[in-house]
This record gives C-alpha cells, structure tokens and sequence, in this order.
C-alpha cells in the first residue's frame, strides 16, 4: 500500500544519486514541485527518461542533476529550443550529457513493455530513419508468423517515476483525468514511484474518463498543490503560458540560469503549502 | 504581381495549408502552422475535419488556438481522450489517421525531414534541434503526409543531415522497399509556393506559385536544382472570409478559458 508523506521525504528516499529517473506528464500534469526538490536535494549521475524533456528537465540537467538523458522531443512547447539542454549536449556545461534518442512511439511502447514486463515492444517504426544509427538499442526483429521484419525497442524499467496526479484518497489511491499520457504506464515500468497530488480527500468521487492507480501500485504518495505549475492540473490550474516563453530568456543565459536556480529552488522552502497563487480550484464548484 | 498584397506570406502559407483538407479526414496536427491550418479548415471548408492531437485528444474542437498539443481545452472538446500509447499504437499505426501534417527544419529534394540536428557529426551537431517527437511513424503510417514550411536555402537542402522522418528516401520505390506504407508527402507547402513530388522521379517541383511570388524567387530558396512543373498554376489568394477567419483565429492564440 502506498504511504503518504511530504514532498522531501518522498524525493529523499525513493530517488538516490546513479538512478534512472522518469518523471512523466504529456504537457499537462508536469511534476515540477518534484523536479525541483529533486534539484533541492542536490541529486547527481541521474539518467533522466522522458517522452518530451521540457522546461523540468532543461531545470534539472542544467543544475547538474544529470549524467544522461533518454528522450524523444526535447523542445519548450509553443516557445522554442532548450538551451541548458543544448548546453550540455554541445558544451558540457555544468556536466556532459549522454543522450539516448527515441521517437514518440518508441518511448511509449518502452514503457508499455515495461509496464507489460516484457523485455522489449514491437513497432512499426523507425525504418529508414538515421535514428537506427544513431541509436544502439533500435533492432530489427522478424515476426514469427508472417516474417514480416518490424522493429523492437527494449523496455524501459526506470528505478523510480515520479507523477503528478489531481488527487488521493487517505489510502493512496490515486486518481488522474484529462490528458493522461504515459504516466501510468511509467509508474507501472518502474521499480518505485512517487506521486505528488492536487489534494488528498476521504473519498475518490466519480470522474468521467479518469484512471486510478491503486495504491498497491504506488510506492509514496505527496501533497503538492500547485506542483504541475507552470504546466497545469485538469480541474485544479490553467496553464501558464507566460511562464514558458519567460523561460527561453532565462535560460540562454548561464548567470541568468544560476540567479533563477537560487531564487525560484534553492531559497523556497518546499512548495506543498505555497505555489497556489496560479491555481483555480474548479472541482466542487 | 500586385505591388500592395492585402495579406502576409504565411497568412498565404497557412490558408493554402487548411485548402489541402479535406471534410471529413482524420488529421494529425502538430502546434504551430500545421494546428493553425487545421483549426482553420475546420472552421471554413471542412467542418467535419477530425483533429487528432499526439496528447491522445481524438476530434478535438478547440475554441482558441492551442499553445501546446496537451492545453485542457483539447481535452475538453475530444471526441476522446486516449493514452499516449494508445494514440500512436491503435488510432496511428495501423493507418487510421488519413492525413500527417508536418512541420521541417530541413527538407530534401525527395521530402525527408530532419528534425534533429543540422550538422554531419551527430555526437557534435552545429546546432541540436528537439528531435523526432511523433514524426517518425506519423511520416510512415498516415495516408499521406503534407509538410509546411517557409521557403530557404537553409531549409531546402539537397540532402538532409538527419533523416528523422522518411520522405521518399532516396527515390522511386524506395517507401515500399522500406515497409513503409502510407504514400508519403504528397504536398509541400510553403510561404513561396507548393511543391509536389513529380510521379516518375518523386523529386520535389514546383507545381504552384503564390500570387506575388515568381518562380525565381522559388529557385532561389531552394539547395537544388528545382525543376518547375508543365502546368505551373498560381495559388489563388486567400478569400475575404479566409483572411477574416483566420485572423479572428489568430487573436485568439494561447486563449485559457
């Protein structure tokens, strides 16, 4: 059963230096208030798994959090590049950084075969693109039915996810709507799992199109309203656009990096009281 | 030629984009002109046009112009809300979405798309981009595939450092040859013209020409010897009601409700 304690209890036992980390959220229900307490703690040689590293990641490795990255889109949705990304791919700033490169349907099919405990997926994918090349773990395999050749991907088994959800009943169980991405799948991949949530209430109500992740699936569960901000929470917060196109400036600039590093992560105090501000709390009313 | 054009390149661009839609197809739409094609097809010619976003949003119907291919507001208005696994394996990969709707930073003469790094040694790129994201298999398992571009020499490269997404690979029978199944690009369009595959070589040609723009000015922006076709035809402008739709779209860009 999943136990429920604070934010910084749950990043420092469950997330530890050398780990494979993958803190998932399509866009929207991005665990940032994890992410930066992930930075807080001062976390090193992570290897860092994503569909879509955004502006979470871009945080983490140019804070030096990261010694690898696997990923299939690494970009500031609707803004532009990541530039402590690029950063450290092309100059090594703060500390050199592998890449392993996938296409969405790869990553995603990793996870399912993970999830699956399977040691790898099929796809019809990749052929033709320098991706093989690029990328050492994308095979071709033969079906054994049709002798069709298809393309296998290994699974991805991350030591800890980390999600964001809207809410959990005392229990652990947890409850996630709206776009859902692949979070389930990489909570169900990994060997542990962290969720941070919107609330935690007595009793789950009925939400159209929501999944649950029963608490038996979950390691910890952790309060963190307003822990998707600048991303958002279906139901809970809007996203805030302004934010992300603030971010390309800010992070172009190593000093202007360093300023926000300090001020935005390293002087808040955990954000599971605070960080409201940009929350409009609809469910209920 | 007219001296004064009542409307922009890319407003050019993006209305030809949303004229290449169908009613009724299924559409895979990526953020940026591609999402601001569609929304505006939707709203014009084609109002049973289904948008399929890679967040899992199928037949989404957003009121403002999305910043992100995960805002809520394509949650809200879907048809369904799928998995991302579910989106690419079930509605994806076995061809159900008719159209796949690209973007490029590079484009080659045979339409491969690079998305992921400009340079030739990809361990040290001159410049690292985001990545293949989806395009991979939308390029392979859509029906077809239209690319919207803006016109360059730096975009239209004879050959693409990075094939991240296959276009006609390196010629005629090359998508079969490769399993691939969907047609492929069928229609490039950019800020300068349409360039279509040609059905012998499928190199790209330039089949139709902005109003304004001349077809010196389309060679000029193109890394090859761009050949032009028989019956060149001149885009016709956009409409009235185009340019008023999709400028009420424009400004309504990023819109939280």
């Amino acid at each position: 059963m999943a136990r429920i304690v604070s934010l910084a209890q749950g990043v420092a036992e469950l997330v530890h230096d050398g780990d494979t980390v993958a803190m998932e959220g399509f866009t929207h229900l991005i665990p940032f208030a994890a992410g930066h307490e992930v930075i807080r703690q001062g976390r090193r040689d992570l290897t860092l798994v994503r569909m879509t590293p955004d502006v979470i990641y871009d945080q983490l490795i140019g804070a030096g959090c990261a010694r690898k990255l696997v990923f299939s889109w690494g970009g500031n949705p609707g803004v532009g590049s990541l530039h402590r990304f690029r950063d450290a791919v092309g100059n090594g700033w703060p500390v050199p950084l592998e890449i392993e490169e996938h296409s969405h349907a790869g990553m995603a099919n990793r996870y399912v075969a993970g999830a699956s405990g399977l040691p790898f997926a099929v796809l019809r994918g990749y052929v033709g693109t320098d991706l093989v090349s690029a990328t050492a773990n994308i095979r071709p395999i033969t079906c054994p039915f049709t002798g069709e050749v298809l393309t296998a991907v290994p699974a991805l088994r991350p030591d800890v996810a980390i999600v964001h959800a809207q809410r959990s009943d005392r229990a652990g169980n947890v409850q996630i709507w709206g776009i859902t991405g692949v979070q389930k799948e990489a909570v169900l991949a990994s060997a542990r799992s962290l969720v941070t949530v919107e609330e935690i209430v007595d009793e789950l109500p009925p939400q159209p199109g929501a999944i649950v992740l029963p608490s038996w699936a979950v390691t910890l569960v952790a309060p963190a309203p307003g822990g998707s901000h600048p991303s958002y929470s279906h139901g809970f917060s809007v996203r805030d656009n302004d934010y992300y196109v603030a971010w390309d400036a800010i992070s172009r600039d190593r000093e202007a990096f360093r300023q926000w590093l300090d001020a935005e992560v390293f002087d808040r105090a955990e954000r599971t009281a605070g960080a409201s501000d940009a929350t409009t709390s609809e469910v209920g009313a | 030629m007219t001296s004064t054009p009542s409307f922009t390149a890319d407003e050019m661009m993006t209305v030809a984009a949303s004229r290449a839609l169908r009613d009724g197809v299924a559409c895979f739409v990526g953020i940026g002109i591609p999402s601001t094609a569609a929304n505006l097809a939707r709203r014009t010619h084609a109002p049973g046009l289904v948008l399929v976003y890679e967040s899992g949003t199928l037949g989404a119907k957003p009121a403002a112009l999305p910043l992100s291919i995960g805002d809520s507001q394509l949650a809200d208005t879907a048809d369904a809300v799928v998995s991302v696994p579910e989106v690419f394996n079930y509605w994806l990969q076995p061809g159900r979405v008719n159209i796949g709707f690209l973007g490029a930073a590079q484009i080659d003469r045979f339409a491969n798309i690079n998305t992921t790094v400009i340079g030739d040694d990809y361990r040290h790129p001159k410049i690292r981009l985001p990545g293949a994201g989806g395009a991979p298999e939308i390029a392979a398992n859509c029906t077809e595939v239209i690319v919207v571009v803006r016109q360059s020499r730096r975009t239209f490269v004879d050959r693409v450092d990075f094939v991240t997404s296959v276009g006609h690979g390196m010629g005629p029978g090359d998508r079969a040859r490769l399993g691939l199944r969907g047609a492929g690009p069928t229609m490039v369009i950019t800020d300068l013209g349409i360039l279509t595959p040609d059905p012998d070589t499928c190199v790209l040609t330039l089949s139709s020409v902005h109003p304004g723009v001349t077809v010196e000015q389309a060679r000029d922006a193109t890394g090859w010897d761009l050949a032009v076709a028989r019956d060149l035809a001149t885009t016709p402008p956009p409409t009235d009601q185009e340019l008023t739709v999709l400028r009420k779209l424009e400004a309504t860009k990023g819109q939280v409700r």
